[in-house]
């Protein structure tokens, strides 16, 4: 086990992507940002609240749970078995620029069931991905448009994002 | 709810035949689960792609309104290809028996089957002869473990938990599938639940149920949190449980006299289909009480649910192969 970014590196890393993020949104643009569960979600209410405060604004904030889209649930293999939770998007997507964050991007698979899902909600004016950990080796031609650090890890290992308001402590690590 | 503590149970079962077997943490699992499922009725595009290129079957020996546009609902909001299956048009009629239907709807590529049967073990018995899924949608007076499903579902969403709650089940207990899987689920989420219906209607045996047992509404109503009206099964009585149809609704019927010496925040549920008049007055089946029709909506969250675990529970099995 190695840790890679630690509490100080993850909210530095933060900071960098709010900035990042709010370049691209002029006053005036219409916009949500969206966590998927459950990590993304975590991240999504931080970086929703330092991006209120960095554009002076407030703006809607939801969680989808991709579950029900995922592109593996009949395929036994893998990891525990995938649990339903509820999607929690209260607003119209319609035409808004959806920030959607998750934590680590990977294969790409979530981020594309993701992308699925909010598609089925209404016709958002475009999907721009945001994620802590860009691991590299995508399986899909997915690419995130923000991130907070590439690392190049290989199949064998797996990257861990652990924050404090489930795991008791904000660290990323790689074992 | 936490994430860890949904973590812990992973669902194993490939078919849903009653709730009698399940424990307390599968069943408030599965209503759980049901949640997520909410939001895809809400939306202005009512799928998901999750069932996408499964078959399932709606296998109903006896007449169904709710229960089978409800599955099949769920179904296709789920992706799911649905086959609707009646015994009047079917081979049935030219005496096929119920493993040879199902083997052969097997042998086309099914993989859920959702019976309703009029006798009872009939979805278990299915579930010995063929490999597919098997959702009990009611069997003879045995169990209907989806309408259970969606009343505990429904006592959830409107006081939260069944921990301590007092439920009477009014009626024709003893025809009643819908009775027993109640009995079940209820019981086995905390609450207090009392038989209330002449001493005919009760079913053989009732004193090895956990519940209580009484022969007069009125004598109970105040202490109820929830009142579950079930309808005279008048196609299956045979003698004369009781005098007259009013006299069984003037003991036993709900009237808005009756919900007025009730608690006021008195749950009125029924599961259909309602006989207006005989078991419940008009006025109070569509009174400030009544949560009849979000009992009927939370069915398709709850019957999707079912839908996916099941399936789920096949991928787990095959897992441990």
């Amino acid at each position: 086990m190695k840790v890679i970014m630690d509490a100080q590196a993850i909210s530095r890393s933060l900071d960098d992507l709010t900035e990042r993020i709010a370049a691209t949104l002029p006053d005036g643009t219409d916009f949500a940002v969206i966590g998927i569960r459950s990590r993304g979600e975590v991240l999504a209410q931080r970086l929703a609240g330092t991006l209120a405060q960095r554009l002076g604004r407030t703006f809607p904030c939801g969680t989808l749970d991709i579950t029900l889209y995922r592109d593996d649930l009949n395929e036994p293999k893998g990891k525990g078995q995938p649990q339903v939770r509820t999607t929690e998007i209260v607003f119209d997507i319609n035409d808004k620029i959806i920030i959607l964050i998750d934590d680590v991007l990977y294969t790409g698979r979530s981020a594309r069931a993701a992308m699925d899902a909010l598609i089925d909600l209404g016709r958002p004016k475009a999907i721009r991905l945001a994620v802590l950990i860009d691991r590299g080796h995508h399986e899909l031609p997915i690419q995130a448009d923000f991130q907070g650090r590439s690392i190049d890890v290989g199949p064998e290992e797996t990257v861990r994002v652990r924050l404090t308001e489930m795991d008791g402590t904000d660290q990323v690590i790689v074992e | 709810m936490t994430e860890t503590d949904q973590e812990k149970l992973t669902w194993t079962h490939k078919h849903l035949l009653g709730l009698k077997d399940l424990t307390r943490r599968e069943i408030e699992f599965l209503l759980d689960t049901a949640r997520g499922f909410e939001e895809i009725s809400t939306r202005s595009i009512k799928k998901a792609p999750t069932l996408r290129g499964k078959v399932v079957v709606n296998l109903f020996f006896e007449d169904s309104t709710r229960t089978r546009t409800s599955f099949t609902l769920a179904a296709n909001r789920l992706s799911a290809d649905v086959v609707e299956f009646t015994k009047k048009s079917s081979s049935v009629s030219k005496g096929e028996t119920l493993i040879d239907t199902a083997r052969n709807l097997e042998a086309m590529g099914i993989d859920i089957v959702v019976i309703r049967h009029n006798a009872g073990g009939a979805a278990k018995l299915l579930s010995r002869h063929i490999n597919a899924c098997i959702i009990n949608a009611g069997d003879g007076y045995n169990e209907h473990p989806t309408q259970a499903l969606l009343d505990v579902y429904t006592i959830r969403q409107v006081r939260g938990s069944l921990e301590g709650l007092k439920i009477g089940i009014v009626g024709d207990i003893a025809h009643s599938r819908v009775a027993r899987s109640n009995i079940w689920a209820m019981t086995k989420l905390g609450a207090e639940v009392t038989l209330i219906g002449p001493p005919t209607l009760m079913p053989a045996k009732v004193n090895e149920l956990p519940v209580r047992v009484s022969y007069s509404l009125d004598a109970v109503i105040q202490e109820l949190d929830v009142i579950n009206m079930l309808r005279i099964q008048f196609e299956r009585l045979g003698g004369n449980p009781f005098p007259s149809v009013r006299e069984y609704s003037h003991f036993f019927g709900l009237t808005v006299e009756r919900v007025a010496r009730a608690k006021p925040d008195l749950v009125v549920m029924h599961p259909g289909p309602i006989n207006r008049g005989v078991e419940i007055e008009s006025e109070v089946a569509d009174g400030a009480n009544s949560v009849i029709l979000r009992q009927v909506a939370n069915g398709l969250a709850v019957r999707m649910a079912v839908l996916f675990l099941v399936s789920q529970g096949v991928a787990e099995q095959s897992k441990e192969r």
